[in-house]
């Protein structure tokens, strides 16, 4: 398979990605030269010690940041050659994301919540998927509690209806149970897994959780900021 | 970015993520409301003065036109008043004493022998109503009500004028014209005109001006009518004043007192923007991270920059709108309050034009402000989302800061320079401004560096906390100092200076300096007056003649010339004034040589004459020594040239004279003799008083407590509108410290469960509330002072050319107050978080 074929049927291609930080007099390389591909549809675990770059690795990728060297293609944008705002739109359009943290608003439902990034499309979104979803996940109920009024999974479940309502082609996961008990993690996880399914939605994970990351049809092994074999 | 506001979605979340601050954010907003509540209430008070100026203009002067004189009007002026035509009035004024036998009492007034229907225009106002009439038909005199009130007399009351025993009609409140402010020196008493003769205090010599009242026929033009006239009048050295010009001078004052009034409160309003600014700057730095996550979500920086921004724009509206409302119900109480200090009576009716500036004004610097901590948002990278440490990038440059810095420094500027309209006021404002506020912030950095390296070891454990939370990460002490500190150091400095004027005066009566000066005295009753100080064992310090002249030539130039001439810029009251010489043949002792030979003795005959000048006239006038003078001594010219430059130290009660002559120019000029001397105490003064006027009714005193009072009295008029206006800035800073202390409330919940956790009482953890409070408080006051005082040291001196005073009382007062009232509004706004339960805060924190 030629190079050109894999980046017109890939999903995600990341190229030779290199990313340096410029500390007081020295340079620090947390990533070097990593190559990856996701098809639409696959599901890709990034796994390695702590401080070996999976999380800049998952940020360069959703082009959350720009790399010192190396190309990124998502959903067919090249997104070195885009600015900022372009590359969120591209996010928006394309992509979901769920945290470790959950990074709820505080400040609005768990309806109000999933329905931002259909709002961030503009004018007023109907609020049916975001509640389908909800109720999917087990919150039909809960749909007008505030974060602080929802467990951690609980709010998870809300982060994950909310990366799902724009039906992305491609999910963004950091440590998506790294911060749940092990059978709240279990749940979550089989969520995510099932809409992967259901959607036909790309899966990218960060992760620490073998298990979650042997369920993924790729794993991507870093070490010292390069990739190595599993 | 325009785009960003028209999007739906922008507005929904700035509502939506305002959900959890609703209550905090109003509470931010009304920092600013006071110093719109401020400048809406001056604004609408200036226009209505304006309006009442303009609508009373005639009733300013009680008749259309008044031409006055130091001399009697003699045929020549009669014909040039007859040519104006209309109806007349004639008016005799001069100082003199009035007696009250009922009590005992005697003071220093303005008689005011009056003749013919004024006012034209307006009315007297008297007590009771009939006596405006009764006292013109010779029925008694009216005397200004505070004068009669401080000697236990009124209607009916026995009084002497001169040789006239008579009594008191009524009591005066208000002659259109006149400002109640001015008139506390030399309160007036009205008597008729014809009356004047009995006084038998006319024709001694005494000052006298004479003016003529004239109301023009109707639909006549002062301004056309006086036109042809003017050179005449000049010639005559007629002084005129018509109702246009007054309304212009009355006009300008009061739009320069507005002015700074206007400036005093747009120091609240700049206040309450640093507050909004600093709770902003908290608010975005707890949302920097949800700020991130709309990245992530593909929320374009626009639109994220927008939600904010649209935030902060509510904020200075709910201020505007809050501070307009209160505005307005202080403009309603502002003319009753001030209805004895203004010269007419104003309408309380509300400005919109007035509220729409001050609202441009609310907008704008509230706005510029907020929008330094709004500029990280920009900088937020989507990173910041999956990466906690992630270096958001505000500390890089940012040429925004800079732009919106100088948009600052702009506004403020602009602002002083639209209420100044001078350059050199709004510049001087606006640097002083920046350096209060820098010296401010400046202190702050230094009391924090100061209390991260005490050793505070010793100290209990409450206060070592209370201190530490001055320096932990996120304090606003610097903001606090600021707010706080800037409203002690505008009250404190005000104080200070008035302090500073007062003293000045006090310091005058020491020693065996002169503290009552008599005069008026006829050169035949001198050995009179000195016989009845020597009976009394009063001292005559100094005995001066007086003869009053006016300037005829300056370096061969006629003086009525230089007036016309701007060039020169020679101010024309030094080139119009009657000056009052004496001659004397040494220096006094409040004076000092600065250049060429004092001159004590010259023949009769010699010409020109050396004369000694003040330094300050003689900079006004632009000559020195060796420069020619030419004076009109009561018709006879007298040639002097300028022998020599005195330095006057005019504080001191005694006679101090701009020209001093020779003895011998002056033999033949008709003099008045100036006294003075030193009274133990008030009761001696009065006695000295009673018993000069009674033996010399046209003898004239004044004495030092009569300064003092009256100093004191004008002086604290002004300072009350400005007290008031300091007020609102202290006011700004109690909401600016309420702000900050509930936008840190989670933060100090957090910390007191964890003490209380830890074993802590609930005491305990107000005591630390106290100590922190207690010490910002504290150090805001030591701050404020010290600015205070070093700013009322400077205006001292520079300004007032005196040595500053720093009373302690009102030191101290301030030092105490400040903290006592930090603690009490810090505590007040601390309640609830020394006894919510541990558990119950974790859950609503979480």
């Amino acid at each position: 398979m030629g190079m050109e074929d894999t980046r017109v049927q890939a999903l995600l291609d990341v190229r030779d990605l290199s990313k340096e930080y410029r500390g007081a007099g020295h340079v620090l390389a947390v990533l070097r030269g990593v190559n990856l591909a996701v098809m639409p549809g696959e599901t890709c675990a990034i796994v390695g010690p702590s401080g070996s770059g999976k999380t800049t690795l998952l940020g360069l990728a959703a082009g959350l940041d720009v790399p010192t060297s190396g190309s990124v293609h998502l959903a067919g944008h090249d997104m070195g050659s885009l600015g900022e705002d372009a590359r969120a739109a591209v996010r928006n359009e394309h992509t979901g994301f769920v945290f470790q943290n959950f990074q709820l608003f505080p400040t609005l439902t768990a309806l109000e919540n999933v329905l931002v990034p259909l709002e961030l499309r503009g004018g007023r979104s109907d609020p049916c998927p975001a509640r389908e979803l909800l109720a999917k996940v087990g919150l039909g109920e809960r749909m007008d509690h505030y974060p602080i009024q929802l467990s951690g999974g609980e709010q998870q479940r809300v982060a994950i209806a909310r990366a799902f309502v724009t039906r992305p082609r491609l999910l963004f996961a950091d440590e998506p149970t790294g911060n749940l008990d092990g059978d709240t993690a279990r749940r979550v996880a089989d969520m995510i897994f099932d809409l992967n399914r259901d959607a036909g939605t790309a899966l990218v994970l960060v992760t620490h959780d073998n298990e979650l990351a042997s369920r993924c049809s790729q794993v991507v092994r870093l070490r010292n900021g390069q990739r190595v074999e599993p | 970015m325009m785009r960003a506001f028209l999007s739906p979605w922008v507005w929904r979340l700035a509502w939506r993520d305002s959900r959890s601050s609703r209550g905090r954010m109003v509470l931010y907003a009304l920092s600013i409301s006071l110093g719109i509540a401020a400048l809406v209430a001056i604004g609408s008070l200036g226009r209505a003065v304006r309006r009442a100026i303009d609508d009373q203009a005639k009733g300013l002067l009680g008749a259309d036109v008044v031409v006055s004189s130091r001399k009697p009007f003699g045929d020549e002026e009669r014909a040039v008043l007859e040519r104006l035509g209309g109806e007349r009035s004639d008016e005799v004024s001069f100082a003199s004493m009035i007696q009250f036998p009922g009590t005992g009492g005697t003071r220093l007034v303005n008689v005011r022998a009056l003749s013919g229907g004024f006012p034209y225009y307006g009315a007297l106002e008297t007590d009771p109503p009939e006596a405006a009439e009764a006292f013109r038909r010779g029925e008694g005199v009216l005397v200004e009500e505070g004068v009669a009130r401080q000697f236990g007399a009124g209607p009916g009351s026995p009084a002497k004028l001169g040789e006239w025993k008579t009594k008191v009609v009524g009591l005066l409140r208000r002659v259109p014209g006149d400002s109640v402010a001015f008139t506390t020196l030399a309160p007036r008493v009205y008597l008729a005109g014809d009356q004047l003769p009995r006084t038998k205090l006319l024709g001694r010599g005494a000052l006298v001006r004479y003016r003529a009242m004239v109301r023009l026929p109707d639909a006549t033009d002062a301004g056309k009518a006086l036109a042809k006239l003017r050179p005449r009048m000049r010639e005559l050295k007629l002084d005129v004043d018509t109702a246009e010009k007054r309304k212009e001078s009355l006009g300008k004052a009061a739009e320069n007192l507005n002015g700074f009034l206007n400036l005093v409160a747009f120091i609240a309003l700049l206040l309450g923007a640093v507050g909004i600014a600093s709770a902003i700057h908290v608010h975005v730095r707890q949302r920097l991270p949800q700020v991130a996550v709309l990245r992530c979500l593909g929320a374009p920086m626009a639109s994220t920059f927008a939600v904010y921004l649209l935030q902060s724009v509510a904020l200075g509206v709910i201020g505007i709108v809050a501070g307009t409302v209160l505005g307005s119900a202080i403009h309603h109480a502002v003319p009753w309050v001030l209805r004895d200090r203004l010269p007419f009576p104003v309408d309380a009716s509300f400005s919109w034009m007035a509220a729409g500036q001050a609202a441009l004004a609310g907008l704008g610097v509230s706005l510029s402000f907020a929008l330094m901590p709004l500029l990280p948002v920009r900088r937020v990278s989507p990173l910041a989302a999956i990466r906690a440490a992630y270096d958001t990038g505000t500390r890089r440059f940012d040429a925004a800061r800079w732009l919106v810095g100088a948009g600052i420094a702009g506004s403020v500027l602009a602002f002083a320079l639209l209420q100044t309209r001078s350059v050199r006021q709004g510049v001087g404002f606006a640097a002083g401004l920046a350096v209060a506020f820098g010296l401010l912030a400046l202190a702050a950095r230094a009391l924090v560096w100061v209390a991260r390296s005490l050793p505070t070891g010793r100290l209990p454990f409450a206060w070592r906390q209370g201190l530490a939370s001055l320096h932990r990460p996120n304090n606003r002490t610097g903001t606090l100092l600021v707010a706080l500190g800037l409203g002690t150091f505008l009250i404190v400095s005000l104080q200070l200076t008035r302090a500073s004027l007062l003293a000045s005066l006090r310091m005058a009566d020491v020693g065996k300096r002169a503290n009552a000066v008599l005069f008026d005295v006829q050169p035949d009753q001198v050995d009179g007056v000195v016989g009845v100080l020597g009976r009394l064992n009063l001292p005559v310090v100094e005995s001066a003649p007086i003869v009053t002249m006016r300037l005829k030539a300056v370096r061969g130039r006629l003086a009525t010339e230089l007036a016309t001439n701007r060039a020169d810029r020679i101010p024309g009251w030094v080139l119009q004034r009657e000056y009052r010489c004496t001659w004397r043949t040494n220096l006094a002792d409040s004076e000092r040589l600065v250049a060429g030979t004092f001159t004590g003795r010259v023949s009769p005959e010699a010409s020109p004459v050396p004369v000694s000048l003040e330094t300050g006239i003689a900079r006004d006038l632009g000559v020195s020594v060796g420069d020619r003078l030419s004076f009109d001594v009561q018709g006879q010219v007298v040639e002097a040239v300028v022998g020599s430059l005195r330095e006057v130290e005019w504080r001191q009660v005694r006679p101090n004279f701009f020209v001093v002559f020779p003895e011998g120019a002056l033999d033949a000029a008709p003099a008045m003799h100036v006294m003075a001397t030193r009274v133990a105490n008030a009761t001696e003064s009065a006695r000295m008083q009673r018993e000069v006027v009674r033996e010399y009714p046209n003898v004239s005193v004044i004495d030092l407590a009569l300064v003092l009072d009256t100093v004191e009295g004008v002086v604290s008029k002004v300072a009350l509108g400005i007290r008031l206006m300091a007020l609102f800035t202290v006011l700004t800073g109690v909401v600016v410290l309420l702000g900050a202390i509930v936008t840190g409330r989670s933060q100090r919940l957090q910390e007191a469960v964890l003490m209380r956790t830890l074993g802590g009482s609930r005491a305990m953890v107000r005591r630390i509330l106290a100590a922190e409070y207690a010490g910002l408080g504290l150090l805001a006051g030591l701050v404020g002072c010290g600015l205070a005082m070093g700013a009322a040291a400077a205006l001292a001196r520079f300004v007032f050319k005196t040595s500053p005073a720093f009373p302690v009382f009102e030191i101290a007062v301030a030092v105490v107050a400040v903290p006592v009232l930090t603690l009490a509004v810090g505590l007040m706004a601390s309640r609830g978080i020394s006894d919510s339960p541990p558990l119950a805060i974790l859950r609503n924190e979480g």
